[in-house]
């Protein structure tokens, strides 16, 4: 398909309002905005973000979750979203971009996890094997960062190694094996106890490094959460930047095409395995990242922490916000993160609650909460077609 | 790897595989008659055998039948139960079609949009008899494995040299299989299947030669419905438990299944069935019941990687049908 007859994301054709002048939405707005009204609003934003955890004025702290004892606490919950954001971002390079489904996604979130457990903690059966292999002193372990790139790397391979049979797959095909890659990895990480440490997991799980604070404890620890929330927020905006310059470029376009019409694409001379490929193995490196910050503060990890449900709740994030859209996927994560937390109370309706709400907003807004200008210009073509094919029956 | 146990009860496991991959297969049809017409993965369906094995319990307990009642009554409960699993899982799909597939459909959602209303949909029903019947009802509903009384005792019936197969595994092969031609010959000979067949075929076309599209589509959740309750019942005199969540492995082994003898295609379904429940038997055997899942994936991999369309290939509209 080409884009003569749509228009790009960026050069949309204004509705007329009334007294003929354009009607602007609030995006297109923001897009003719000059740099200099941008900025103070991003700034603004940023910085709101940052002082969230310390969030306490009524009638707003309301929004925290651990207003009364049984509510989990707020820093923790915020950290949590931001991770599930990192996944959601991660998710909606495969889903929203490239179109590919991905059900196993739980499956690089745990390599992550695992992999800074495994090579990070002193006690795993990794570290010990390495330190009597290679003869390093008792309470040896890779040091934190090294974890991060080792992190990426077995994310990437396995990217790879997953996508490079599959890929040529249909989509449908796709997502079961996709899904039955999430099982394999989690039932190794449970049963291959010499290597994982079995059903029991791995605990003590480094920390990142950081000066020592004032209070005399280690920069990271369990008691300051809100700092985790801040690295955990560094991190989102970084990615975030990256994959927005991906989306952007020869990679970002040819995902799309290929996500509009596979067959098209290959026509007008994209690599169509290529760039599925990349999406995969990129999308995989985001969720390893998530994982890996999730198990560094938690500080133990356990293969029943990364079930196949965790995948269907990714997935859902990036539908229900709006697949190919980042701040719809950005939303989808924040409100399916959040809502179950600060609804604790509701206790064990949760579950039937989030049930309901999945099939009332898909069936409503079929295009996610906040959908993707493009993407949803191709459903309302769907959606034209199917009534077109309905008056010519 | 344990070779010499597995070569020396072989017939055992064969026996033990059939009987497990004859659940699967059943359950399987209905992803292949669904995926068949719509091309869509009904991911709703594994649960539509969970309300199956519940309705099994509910008419054993409205009866008060157990393992001690007698003939009159075994045949009466096991009849009714049977009767009872079917139409409470032919309704459940129907309704999971109305509520949450049709208005999707009527907008040409693609199928992404469908995969999480189904996944939305089966928590809705898992959640209904782990949580809120038991608010209303109380127990057996709720998050406990529930025994169901075993109308049958197990009794060998054949000794073929050391394999030695029970009545139980007789009864749940010879069930699948008969429902498994039943349908084959309704979706083959009959008016309806002609037009099952037709919209798999070419859905427009058949549209303007007069095939209700809607009709068919309700047609097809009914019998996939119809027969996960017949899988249901048949699980339950076999295994004689159900739980809330009783359907999301059985449910992913039979897509599984599905995929693995091509899905879309009835036949298929049986193939892959039967031979995923072996396979999986043999390997629990091999490694350790631990592997079971893994080596099920394993399988379905490498028999995609060579043959894309499954074992007996893709068909309820081309070829054959």
């Amino acid at each position: 398909m080409s884009d003569s007859g749509k228009g790009s994301d960026t050069a949309v054709a204004p509705r007329k309002g009334p007294l003929g002048l354009p009607h602007l939405g609030i995006v297109d707005r923001w897009q003719r905005a000059p740099i200099w009204m941008k900025l103070p609003v991003v700034l603004a934003v940023v910085s709101f973000c940052f002082y969230l955890p310390f969030l306490n004025i009524l009638p707003f702290a309301q929004v925290r979750t651990d207003l009364n004892a049984a509510g989990t606490d707020w820093s923790s919950v915020l950290f949590l979203i931001v991770v599930y954001m990192i996944v959601a971002v991660g998710l909606n390079v495969v889903i929203g971009l490239a179109g590919l489904l991905d059900l196993g996604y739980v499956g690089f979130y745990a390599l992550g996890a695992y992999s800074v457990a495994l090579f990070g903690s002193s006690s795993s059966p990794v570290t010990i094997a390495l330190q009597e292999k290679l003869g390093f002193a008792e309470g040896w372990a890779v040091p934190f960062a090294a974890c991060i790139p080792l992190a990426i790397a077995f994310a990437l391979v396995a990217g790879v190694i997953l996508g490079a049979p599959t890929l040529r797959l249909r989509g449908d095909y796709l997502a079961i094996v996709t899904m039955g890659f999430g099982e394999i990895i989690r039932i190794i990480l449970r049963n291959a106890t010499d290597v994982t440490g079995g059903p029991k997991g791995v605990i003590g799980i480094p920390k990142p490094p950081g000066p020592v604070d004032a209070d005399g404890r280690d920069f990271f620890n369990g008691l300051d959460v809100h700092r985790w929330y801040w690295l955990a927020l560094i991190v989102l905006f970084l990615l975030m930047f990256l994959v927005r310059r991906l989306e952007n470029s020869r990679v970002g376009r040819s995902w799309l095409a290929i996500r509009e019409d596979e067959d098209a694409a290959r026509i007008m001379g994209v690599n169509a395995f290529k760039f599925k490929l990349w999406a995969f193995a990129i999308g995989a490196m985001l969720g390893a990242i998530a994982g890996l910050l999730f198990a560094s503060k938690q500080g133990v990890v356990e293969p029943n922490g990364f079930k196949l449900n965790l995948s269907f709740l990714f997935v859902a994030m990036v539908v229900i916000g709006g697949s190919g859209n980042m701040m719809g996927v950005l939303f989808g994560a924040f409100l399916i993160t959040y809502l179950p937390e600060r609804f604790r109370f509701l206790d064990q309706w949760r579950p039937f609650g989030f049930g309901v709400a999945l099939v009332a907003v898909m069936v409503l807004r079929p295009q996610g909460l906040i959908p993707n200008r493009r993407r949803a210009r191709e459903l309302e073509d769907r959606k034209a077609e199917a009534e077109e094919a309905a008056v010519d029956v | 790897m344990d070779f010499s146990s597995l070569i020396d009860q072989i017939g055992e496991h064969t026996a033990n595989g059939l009987t497990k991959g004859a659940i699967y297969a059943l359950v399987a049809l209905g992803y292949t008659l669904v995926y068949g017409v719509l091309r869509l993965i009904n991911f709703a369906h594994s649960e539509v055998f969970m309300v199956g094995t519940w309705a099994v319990l509910g008419v054993y307990t409205v009866l008060g039948a157990t393992g001690s009642s007698g003939v009159g009554m075994v045949i009466l409960a096991t009849a009714l139960a049977a009767l009872a699993a079917v139409v409470a899982s032919a309704s459940t799909a129907l309704i999971v079609e109305r509520v949450a597939y049709r208005p999707l459909r009527k907008k040409n959602a693609p199928p992404l949009i469908f995969l999480i209303t189904a996944i939305g949909c089966s928590l809705v029903l898992v959640e209904l008899f782990g949580h809120v019947f038991r608010v209303f009802f109380g127990p057996p509903f709720g998050r406990a494995l529930v025994s169901i009384p075993s109308l049958i005792d197990t009794e060998v019936w054949l000794n073929l040299g050391k394999t030695s197969i029970t009545n139980m595994q007789i009864i749940v092969v010879v069930g699948a299989v008969v429902m498994m031609v039943a349908l084959d010959t309704f979706v083959n000979k009959t008016r309806l299947g002609r037009g099952v067949r037709a919209v798999a075929q070419d859905p427009d076309t058949a549209a303007l030669m007069g095939v209700n599209q809607d009709r068919v589509i309700m047609l097809v959740f009914i019998l996939g419905g119809a027969m996960a309750g017949v899988a249901s019942i048949l699980y339950t005199m076999n295994y004689d438990i159900t739980k809330f969540d009783i359907g999301f492995l059985i449910g992913v082994k039979a897509f599984t299944a599905a995929v693995l003898g091509g899905i879309g295609n009835l036949r298929g379904a049986l193939v892959g069935g039967l031979l995923l429940g072996v396979v999986e038997v043999y390997s629990s055997t091999l490694f350790s019941s631990n592997w079971e899942d893994v080596t099920a994936f394993v399988v379905l991999i490498l028999v995609l990687m060579f043959r894309p369309t499954g074992i007996l290939g893709e068909s309820l509209g081309k070829a054959r049908a």
